[in-house]
C-alpha cells in the first residue's frame, strides 16, 4: 500500500502548495489592489487614526484633532470658525469622506504622501507616534473675517486676490455651515448633514467657486479691456461711436441704459462712470462673438480653475449678435464664479497680468520643517500694460464719482465696478448685486477684491451693487491694508 | 548462551524514542504562544495582558500534561504532532482572545441583541477538555487495531452524527449543529474520526475484491456492480448532506476522504477517476438548483460585487473582507492586536480566524501556519508509510487525508480559491467540537505511530536454540 501513500503525501503537499501560492498571490501580488480598494474601510480607519495635521491661516491653525470613544476612528476632526473657513478647508468627516482642501491635501494631513517618506521613516525609528503634516494656507484672516461679516444673513460670496502673485486672500460663502457638527459617524451625525442637504438655502455650496452668475455690468472691464486691445477704440477720453437709443443687432429691440444717463457718444470713462449698458454692448457688438470669446478666455473663462480646489467654468458664450451684445455687458449667457471676477479686478490691478490663483502658500513636514513652497505663476497677460493703466483709470474714477463710491478709502487709491445683474425672467427674481474692485498703494496693487450678493433682505429697489456689495468689498480691502 | 542473535525479518533496531525531542519542541510551542499573547497585550493596552500568568500556566499545564502522558503511554511516538498540534492550538487561543477586545464585535453583538461574553475563556476550557480527550485516548487505546472491532458500529455512529442536524433548526444558513440545551455540538467534525475507522475496516477487509474483480473498459478497470454499491450509497449520502444540510464542507471532506482511502487500499487509479468524476457531477448538479450553494459560487466568482449594498449576501461580503484583510497584511503583517480584521464581524474568530493570521501576521506567519498543518499531515502520513498493518496504514492515511481537505478546504475558502464552506480551521478556530475531535485524531495518530515506531519485541527465545546441544564426540 506504500505507493499510493506516497502519492497520497504528494497530493496534501499539492493542496498546502495550492494554499501557499494563493497567500502569496493575495498577500503580495494583489495587495495593493485589494488596499486601495474605495471598500476596503481600512483606508478611513487609516485616515483618522492619528492626529490629523491642520490647515493654518495667518500662522494659527484653523482645524484640530480630537480623539473620540466607541469606534474605530480614533480621531475626530474639528473646525475653529467652521461657517467662515468651510469655502476654504472643506470638510472631512468620518463618515461622508473630505472635500476641497481636506480632500486634496489629505497625503499631507494624513502623513501618507510620498514626499513625506523620509520623515515617516525617521520617525519610525525614533518611535515618535505618528502624525500628520500641516498645509499653510495664503488666506489672510482679516479679510476672510471682513468678508464673512460683511456678507452676514445674506446669500452671497467674497473672493480676494493678491495680484501680485494670485494668492487668496479670502474666499467667503454665505450662508455657511460648520463642518464639526458632522465630522464624526454618529447618527447625529448623518442627521445633521441629512439637514444640511436638505435646506434650500444650500449652505454647503461654496459660491466662490461653485455657482456661477451672471456678472452684470462687472464685465464691462472685459469689454471694455477688449476694445482696446482690439484697437477699437484708442482713447478713454475720446467720445465713442454710440447712439441712444441703440437696438440690438438682428433685432428691434433696444438696449436700455438704467434711468437717463449721459451715454450718447460717451467716452470709455463715462461710460464705464454711469455703466452704460448701450456702450459697451455696442462694443461687443462691433468686436463679434469671436473676439470677445477670445478675450474673455483670456481672462479664464470657459476654463476650469484649480485653486488647487477645482472652480467651475465660468462661461462666455457662443451666441448670436444680438445676444453676444447682451453677453458684452454680462447679462444673457455670460456666467462667471466670484473667484473669475476677482481675478479679472486682479488683472487690470497688476497692469494686465494675470496670476495663476492658489490658496496653499506651503506644506510642512509633521516637524514643521517647509517641503514646499507655492511659487507664484504667471497664467495669461489678457491685455498690456498701458491698456491696464487705462482700465485701472476708468475704475478709480467710478470710485471717485460714479456708482462706486461706497468703495473709496481714504488715503487709498481705490477703482472698482458695480455692477446688478438680471436674474430670472424678465428680471423677475431679486437681482444679484455684483462689485469687483482692487486697492492700491505705492507699492502696487495689494488685493483685487469681487462680491456678490445673491439674495438680500434688501427691498429690490434698492439692490445694487455699489449700495450692497460695495461696503463689503471695501471692508475686506481694508483689511489687507491694515494688515500689511 | 545469554548472546540473543536476531533472527526475525523484523527489523529490531532500537529506534530513540523521541520523547526529549517532543519536549522541546513543547517547550518552543507554548514559549511561542505566550510571547505571542504578551505582543496582543501590548499592542491593544500597552501593558502585559493580567491573564497572561493564567493563560501561560494553564498551556504549560495541558503542555506538560499531554507530554507526560505520551511519554508514559505512547513512549515511540512521533515527536512532532504533539506539539505542533499545541502550538496551533495555542496560536488560536491568542487570536480568540485578541478579537474578544474588538470594540467593533462587542458592538454588533450589542447591535444583534446578544449579550456579549469572551470566547477565549471558553476556548481555554474546550482546549482542557481537548487534551483530557487526547489523554483517555491514549490510556483507553492501547492499540489502534482494537477499532477494527468497531467497524460497523462506527459507520452507525457517523451516520447518526452525520444525519442528526436535519432534525435541529438552521443556523446561519446551514444545519450542521446539534442543540442540547446550552449546548451545541457540530457532529460533522466527530463525523470525519468515526467514518475513517469505518472505511478502515470495511476497505482492509474488501480491499482485494475492489481491486482485483474488476472488468477491463477503455483502459480502466471498472469495479463490479455489487462492489460499487457502498460507493453510490456513500455519494448518494453525501450529496443529501449537502442539500439537506447545506453542508458543502462536510459532504467534500466525506467523499474526499473516500476516495483517499479507497485509492491506498485498492491502489487502483481508476478509482480517483471515478470518484472525482462523481463527486463533479454531484456538485454541479446540486449546485444548478440549490441556493445556497449557487450564492457562495456566486460570491466566490466575484466577492466584491454588490459590497455594501442591502441585498449584497453574507458570504460575498465576509469574503470580500477577507480578502482585503489578507491584502493589508502584506509581508509582514500589522502586528498582533494592530489589524482590523473583525471587519469580518461575523465568525470572525471562527470560519474566518485564519483572516487575523494573514492579516496581523502577514505573508510569513501564513506561510508558517500553512507549514504547520502541512507538517502534521505529513507526519500523518508518514505514519502510515511505518505501520505495519493494513488497517493502521488505512486510519492514519485517512485521518490525515481528511485534516488535510478540511485545511485546504477552509483556508481556500476564505482565501477566495475555492467557494467558501462552513468548517473550522482545525485548532485555530474557535468551537468546542472542532477542539476536541481534533485533539482526539492527534490522539489516534500518536498511537499508532507509537505502535509503529516502538521497536519490535525482541524476539522469545527460541526453544530449539536452547535446547540445542553440540554433541561432543
Amino acid at each position: 500500500m506504500n505507493k499510493p501513500l506516497r502519492r497520497i503525501a504528494i497530493f496534501c503537499g499539492v493542496l498546502i502548495l495550492a494554499l501557499l501560492v494563493r497567500t502569496n498571490y493575495l498577500q503580495y501580488v494583489r495587495a495593493d489592489e485589494l488596499n486601495s480598494r474605495e471598500e476596503n474601510r481600512r483606508v478611513r480607519i487609516e485616515r483618522y487614526a492619528h492626529e490629523r495635521g491642520d490647515i493654518i491661516v495667518d500662522g494659527k491653525a484653523v482645524t484640530g484633532s480630537v480623539e473620540t470613544n466607541g469606534s474605530d476612528f480614533k480621531y475626530k476632526r474639528v473646525w475653529k470658525d467652521g461657517p467662515m473657513w468651510a469655502p476654504v478647508t472643506g470638510f472631512s468627516s468620518q463618515a461622508f469622506d473630505s472635500t476641497q482642501l481636506e480632500n486634496l491635501e489629505d497625503g499631507i494631513l494624513t502623513g501618507n504622501d510620498d514626499q513625506l517618506f523620509f520623515n515617516r521613516t525617521l520617525s519610525m525609528f525614533t518611535g515618535e507616534q505618528k502624525k500628520g503634516g500641516n498645509v499653510v494656507t495664503t488666506l489672510n484672516g482679516a479679510a476672510q473675517k471682513a468678508a464673512f461679516e460683511g456678507l452676514g444673513n445674506q446669500k452671497g460670496a467674497a473672493v480676494a486676490l493678491d495680484p501680485q502673485t494670485g494668492a487668496i486672500l479670502a474666499l467667503a460663502s454665505t450662508p455657511s455651515y460648520d463642518p464639526s457638527v458632522f465630522a464624526g459617524n454618529s447618527d447625529k451625525d448623518s442627521e445633521a448633514r441629512a439637514k444640511l442637504l436638505a435646506d434650500k438655502d444650500q449652505p454647503m455650496l461654496n459660491r466662490a467657486l461653485r455657482e456661477t452668475y451672471p456678472p452684470g455690468s462687472t464685465f464691462k472691464i472685459v469689454t471694455a479691456a477688449a476694445a482696446l486691445e482690439n484697437g477699437l477704440y484708442d482713447s478713454i477720453d475720446d467720445p465713442t461711436d454710440s447712439p441712444l437709443p441703440w437696438t440690438l443687432p438682428q433685432t428691434s429691440r433696444p438696449l436700455n441704459n438704467e434711468g437717463t444717463i449721459p451715454c450718447k457718444n460717451a467716452t470709455l470713462r463715462e461710460a464705464l462712470r454711469y455703466s452704460c449698458n448701450t456702450v459697451f454692448g455696442k462694443i461687443s457688438a462691433d468686436l463679434g462673438n469671436k473676439k470677445m470669446i477670445e478675450e474673455a478666455n483670456k481672462f479664464g473663462f470657459n476654463d476650469e480653475i484649480f485653486t488647487p480646489v477645482r472652480a467651475d467654468k465660468s462661461v462666455y458664450p457662443e451666441d448670436n449678435p444680438s445676444q453676444n451684445a447682451m453677453a458684452g455687458i454680462g447679462q444673457a449667457s455670460n456666467r462667471a464664479t466670484p473667484l473669475q471676477m476677482a481675478m479679472v479686478a486682479s488683472t487690470i490691478a497688476n497692469d494686465g497680468k494675470l496670476m495663476q490663483p492658489y490658496m496653499v502658500a506651503a506644506r510642512q513636514a509633521p516637524n514643521t520643517d517647509t517641503i514646499y513652497t507655492a511659487e507664484p505663476k504667471e497664467m495669461s497677460q489678457p491685455l498690456s500694460a498701458a491698456n491696464a493703466q487705462k482700465i485701472q483709470q476708468m475704475m478709480e474714477t467710478v470710485v471717485e464719482q460714479g456708482t462706486g463710491t461706497n468703495a473709496q478709502i481714504d488715503g487709498v487709491t481705490v477703482g472698482g465696478k458695480t455692477g446688478t445683474a438680471e436674474n430670472g425672467v424678465n428680471n423677475s427674481k431679486k437681482p444679484y448685486a455684483w462689485f469687483i474692485s482692487y486697492a492700491k498703494t505705492d507699492k502696487g496693487s495689494p488685493v483685487a477684491v469681487a462680491v456678490v450678493v445673491a439674495d438680500s433682505k434688501a427691498n429690490r429697489d434698492n439692490i445694487s451693487g455699489g449700495g450692497l456689495a460695495a461696503p463689503i468689498a471695501r471692508a475686506i480691502m481694508k483689511a489687507v491694508i491694515d494688515n500689511k | 548462551m545469554s548472546v540473543v542473535t536476531n533472527t526475525t525479518t523484523i527489523g529490531a533496531i532500537d529506534a530513540p524514542s523521541r520523547r526529549n525531542t517532543e519536549l522541546i519542541m513543547m517547550v518552543f510551542a507554548i514559549a511561542i504562544s505566550v510571547f505571542a499573547y504578551a505582543n496582543v497585550g501590548l499592542a491593544i493596552d500597552g501593558k502585559l495582558p493580567s491573564g497572561m500568568l493564567g493563560y501561560g500556566a494553564g498551556l504549560v499545564l495541558l503542555g506538560g500534561v499531554a507530554h507526560l502522558v505520551v511519554r508514559k503511554f505512547a513512549p515511540y511516538a512521533d515527536p512532532l504532532l504533539l506539539p505542533l498540534a499545541t502550538l496551533l492550538n495555542g496560536l488560536g487561543l491568542v487570536l480568540i482572545w485578541r478579537l474578544d477586545q474588538s470594540q467593533r464585535l462587542i458592538q454588533d453583538a450589542a447591535r444583534r441583541g446578544y449579550t456579549y461574553s469572551p470566547d477565549a475563556p471558553k476556548q481555554l476550557l474546550y482546549s482542557a477538555i481537548g487534551v483530557a480527550f487526547f489523554v483517555a485516548v491514549l490510556m483507553v487505546l492501547k492499540d489502534h487495531r482494537v477499532l477494527q472491532r468497531y467497524t460497523y458500529i462506527s459507520m452507525v455512529v457517523a451516520l447518526v452524527l452525520l444525519i442528526t442536524p436535519i432534525f435541529f433548526p438552521e443556523v446561519n444558513g446551514a444545519k450542521i449543529w446539534i442543540s442540547l440545551g446550552p449546548f451545541s455540538i457540530q457532529p460533522g467534525e466527530f463525523a470525519k474520526i468515526f467514518i475513517a475507522i469505518f472505511f478502515s475496516g470495511y476497505l482492509m477487509v474488501k480491499r482485494d475484491a475492489l481491486a482485483l474483480a474488476s472488468r477491463r473498459f477503455m483502459g480502466m478497470y471498472l469495479p463490479r456492480g455489487r462492489d460499487l454499491g457502498p460507493i453510490l450509497t456513500i455519494w448518494a449520502l453525501s450529496i443529501l448532506i449537502l442539500v439537506f444540510e447545506t453542508d458543502l464542507g462536510t459532504s467534500l471532506l466525506f467523499f474526499g476522504l473516500f476516495i483517499v482511502m479507497l485509492y491506498v487500499a485498492t491502489e487502483r487509479t481508476s478509482w480517483i477517476v471515478f470518484g472525482l468524476l462523481m463527486s463533479g457531477a454531484g456538485a454541479v448538479g446540486v449546485a444548478t438548483f440549490e441556493p445556497h450553494v449557487q450564492q457562495r459560487v456566486d460570491a466566490w466568482v466575484d466577492p466584491f460585487k454588490n459590497f455594501g449594498q442591502t441585498g449584497a449576501s453574507g458570504a460575498s461580503e465576509q469574503i470580500a473582507q477577507s480578502l482585503m484583510s489578507f491584502g493589508s497584511g502584506g509581508t509582514l503583517g500589522s502586528g498582533l492586536g494592530q489589524g482590523h480584521s473583525d471587519l469580518i464581524m461575523f465568525a470572525a474568530n471562527a470560519d474566518f480566524i485564519l483572516s487575523t493570521v494573514g492579516e496581523e501576521l502577514g505573508l510569513a506567519g501564513m506561510m508558517a501556519v500553512l507549514l504547520v498543518y502541512g507538517l502534521i499531515v505529513e507526519r500523518g502520513i508518514r505514519t502510515a508509510l511505518a505501520a505495519r498493518d493494513p488497517f493502521g496504514k488505512l486510519l492514519a492515511v485517512g485521518l490525515s487525508g481528511a485534516f488535510a481537505i478540511q485545511v485546504f478546504v477552509v483556508a481556500g475558502g476564505v482565501m477566495g480559491l475555492i467557494p467558501l464552506s462552513g468548517m473550522t480551521m482545525p485548532f485555530l478556530a474557535y468551537g468546542g467540537s472542532s477542539v476536541l475531535a481534533n485533539w482526539a485524531l492527534i490522539a489516534i495518530l500518536i498511537r499508532i505511530s507509537d505502535t509503529a515506531r516502538r521497536p519490535a519485541p525482541a524476539p522469545a527465545p527460541s526453544p530449539d536454540a536452547e535446547m540445542t546441544q553440540v554433541v561432543r564426540p
